[in-house]
């Protein structure tokens, strides 16, 4: 067995080879990251949604056949038709605007309760911050799917908040709270709100904060020194918080179906029962890559546009 | 070191200094004031008057306390003993934003998210003014600090010397009766900087506006200021004209602090009304000072006492001089050249080094050189007494 030492003279030999220097090795190394977890599983899902469906293993058609055995014996099967079908079927257009809509409110949701949060972290004293912010990162220390299910013992029917409410005589029928759309608002808000505090807490910590005082000095009172100052200095920090919370959340599947109502429409879900429950892994696909094309590049668009503004400005 | 110094004292439109007016009211005393962070004292019972249409420096080094004091005018801080009072009326428990002064920020805090004309009209936005008068008022701000192409530029688009301008004229936008500079002039290079104390003193007598300038840097408060008050760990230890904070400093630090001075220390062995007598172990010859140290109060005959002289005040010849006080000799360690003047450091037969400059008045080279054996002497008039 080779010593560490001469498998990384190897490797630097094989660079050399291809003509990489160390610094290139070290910057393609997220590259190639990128490449084989994000790009080569996309082109996958690409390739599937351009399939046809059929009873096999796996259950699509390959998209490219060579029926014979010489060049011109190859056939493509390209099929569109599973982009038509989402467009046919109003199912998915709803959902799409339902986990559109659910994801909005919840990301509204999230920032309204994260700014304050991330705003008083930032504004408190130096040796507690650390602290303050541990507190926000601990929920990760469980698992995702444990605080969620926690959840259920929460609201179900005979769950803490009922049994308390009962007990105390405040009310005498259990509150339907599970299994309700306010549910997918609570457990996405609870899940995603650390999302929503750190860029802001980031954002808000490197404010200089004499520029408050300079407003004060002119004049300005401290509520609209934060609105006229503080808030669109913080713009950065809020538009990186929402779409962390924004983008996952449109296709959240997990939330939905443990918390919501069994009928609640949304992308993820729709997505999860056309892919296991149906088997249809092209029309999966398609969903997938069009739900991609209509949130991600709008949002990379927007972004560049915005970057762009503030490099001119 | 050789800044032109304006003197307000020589300013033929102001026969009596209005500090030295019995009758006039000040308008901002400050009257006792301490400030204490936690148990760190910031600043010691500071009691000063400043006068309308005064151009006040508070001059001292780091940590010195000016800061605290200035940002207790503007209110982000409240003493926790003594008063305020601003054009009579009592600042205690009146916030930031309803004084009727304005400040000038070390870092300007310039809002950066604005631009040269937002971030110029805020304070008349806060007021509410209507759109064409703040349009008109800040067209004519920036007119006056020479910075109309500059409109609609960010803040980080600006040099140095135009952001420095920007927060003047935010900070003048309103008028204020009392404006606050925190080293304004911190940030530029020396060239610009003199340049630019020149502009405000000047902008200050076209508007007449009381300012009340923090720095660390003399030179900036002797081209600046009408009175200077030197403060040293909290406290104010001179306030006087920036002639007299040279020419007469009252004791060692604002001596030692305001330009380069050479200090004796010795024992008092003749006061006389006209004149005293030092004796100083450093030199072989007694100090004969021309004037009574009435200044300085409570010393007596074989009391310690400082004797300061200023380096250009020293006359450096290779004859012996005829006089019998006031004159010793020695070798030349080191020269400087600084251009307009040389800088020379003679060490005595004690040991002691003592700093001469002289003008370089002539462009041939100086007969002074090093290892040279030189004398010095000095005017009588020229030593000041201070204590300790």
């Amino acid at each position: 067995m080779p010593s560490k030492l001469s498998m990384v003279n190897l490797l630097r030999a094989g660079l050399t080879y291809m003509g990489l220097r160390g610094r290139t090795a070290v910057i393609a190394i997220p590259y190639i990251w990128l490449l084989l977890f994000f790009l080569i599983p996309f082109v996958i899902v690409l390739k599937i949604s351009f399939s046809e469906s059929q009873i096999s293993m796996p259950p699509y058609q390959p998209l490219v056949q060579w029926v014979g055995n010489q060049w011109s014996d190859i056939r493509l099967h390209l099929n569109v038709g599973n982009f038509l079908y989402l467009g046919e079927d109003s199912l998915y257009l709803r959902a799409v605007i339902n986990s559109i809509k659910v994801a909005a409110i919840s990301t509204l949701l999230t920032l309204l309760i994260g700014y304050p949060v991330a705003y008083s972290i930032a504004r408190a004293k130096v040796t507690i911050r650390p602290v303050l912010l541990m507190l926000v990162i601990l929920p990760f220390w469980t698992s995702f799917l444990l605080r969620v299910y926690a959840w259920i013992g929460i609201l179900k029917n005979n769950g803490l908040i009922n049994n308390f409410l009962m007990w105390s005589g405040i009310i005498h029928q259990p509150i339907v709270m599970l299994q309700t759309d306010s549910a997918i608002y609570l457990g996405i808000v609870y899940s995603y709100l650390p999302f929503m505090i750190m860029p802001l807490y980031a954002n808000l910590e490197k404010m200089d904060l004499t520029l408050l005082e300079a407003a004060a000095d002119l004049g300005c009172k401290p509520f609209k020194a934060f609105t006229s100052i503080t808030l669109p200095l913080s713009m950065p920090g809020i538009r990186a918080g929402c779409m962390l919370v924004f983008i996952p959340a449109v296709g959240e599947y997990v939330i939905p179906s443990l918390l919501g109502p069994p009928e609640s429409l949304m992308i993820g879900k729709v997505l999860w029962t056309e892919f296991f429950n149906n088997r249809a892994w092209p029309v999966a696909s398609a969903v997938a890559i069009a739900l991609l094309l209509l949130l991600v590049l709008p949002i990379v668009y927007l972004q560049r546009t915005q970057d762009r503004q503030v490099d001119s400005a | 070191m050789n800044a032109p110094v304006v003197q307000s004292d020589l300013n033929p439109n102001r026969k009596v200094n209005v500090w030295e007016d019995p009758a006039a009211t000040p308008y901002v005393r400050i009257e006792g004031v301490s400030k204490y962070f936690d148990k760190f004292v910031a600043v010691d019972n500071v009691s000063l008057n400043i006068y309308r249409g005064e151009l006040f420096c508070l001059l001292g080094g780091s940590g010195c306390g000016k800061t605290t004091l200035l940002r207790m005018l503007a209110g982000f801080e409240s003493p926790t003993m003594g008063k305020i009072f601003i054009d009579g009326i009592d600042m205690h428990g009146i916030a930031p934003y309803a004084r009727p002064v304005n400040m000038m920020f070390q870092s300007y805090a310039l809002f950066p998210h604005m631009t040269v004309e937002q971030n110029v009209g805020f304070g008349l936005k806060m007021e509410h003014r209507a759109a064409s008068e703040i349009a008109d008022r800040v067209a004519a701000m920036l007119k006056l600090v020479k910075l109309e192409q500059f409109t609609k530029r960010k803040p980080h688009q600006l040099s140095g010397g135009q952001r420095q301008r920007v927060a003047l004229a935010r900070a003048l936008i309103k008028q204020p009766k009392l404006l606050l500079l925190d080293e304004p002039l911190g940030a530029l290079d020396k060239k610009l900087r003199e340049h630019t104390q020149f502009e405000l003193v000047n902008l200050q007598e076209q508007l007449g506006v009381t300012f009340v300038v923090v720095t660390h840097d003399q030179e900036e408060a002797m081209t600046l200021s009408s009175r200077i008050g030197v403060m040293d760990h909290g406290r104010i230890v001179q306030i006087d004209i920036p002639k007299n904070i040279y020419e007469f400093p009252n004791n060692k630090f604002v001596a030692e602090f305001i330009g380069s001075v050479n200090l004796f220390a010795g024992s008092l062995v003749e006061d006389e009304s006209d004149h005293v007598r030092i004796a100083c172990d450093e030199l072989e010859r007694t100090l004969l000072v021309d004037h009574g140290i009435s200044v300085v109060s409570n010393i007596q005959v074989g009391a310690q006492v400082w004797a300061a002289l200023r380096p250009e005040k020293i006359h450096m010849t290779l004859d012996q001089p005829t006089t019998t006080e006031n004159w010793t000799q020695g070798v030349v360690q080191d020269v400087a050249y600084m251009g307009d003047s040389s800088v020379y450091l003679i060490r005595i037969a004690s040991g002691k080094v003592l700093r001469v400059t002289r003008l370089n008045v002539s462009r041939h080279a100086h007969p002074v050189t090093w290892n040279q054996n030189v004398y010095l002497h000095w005017d009588s008039s020229s030593l000041v007494v201070v204590s300790a």
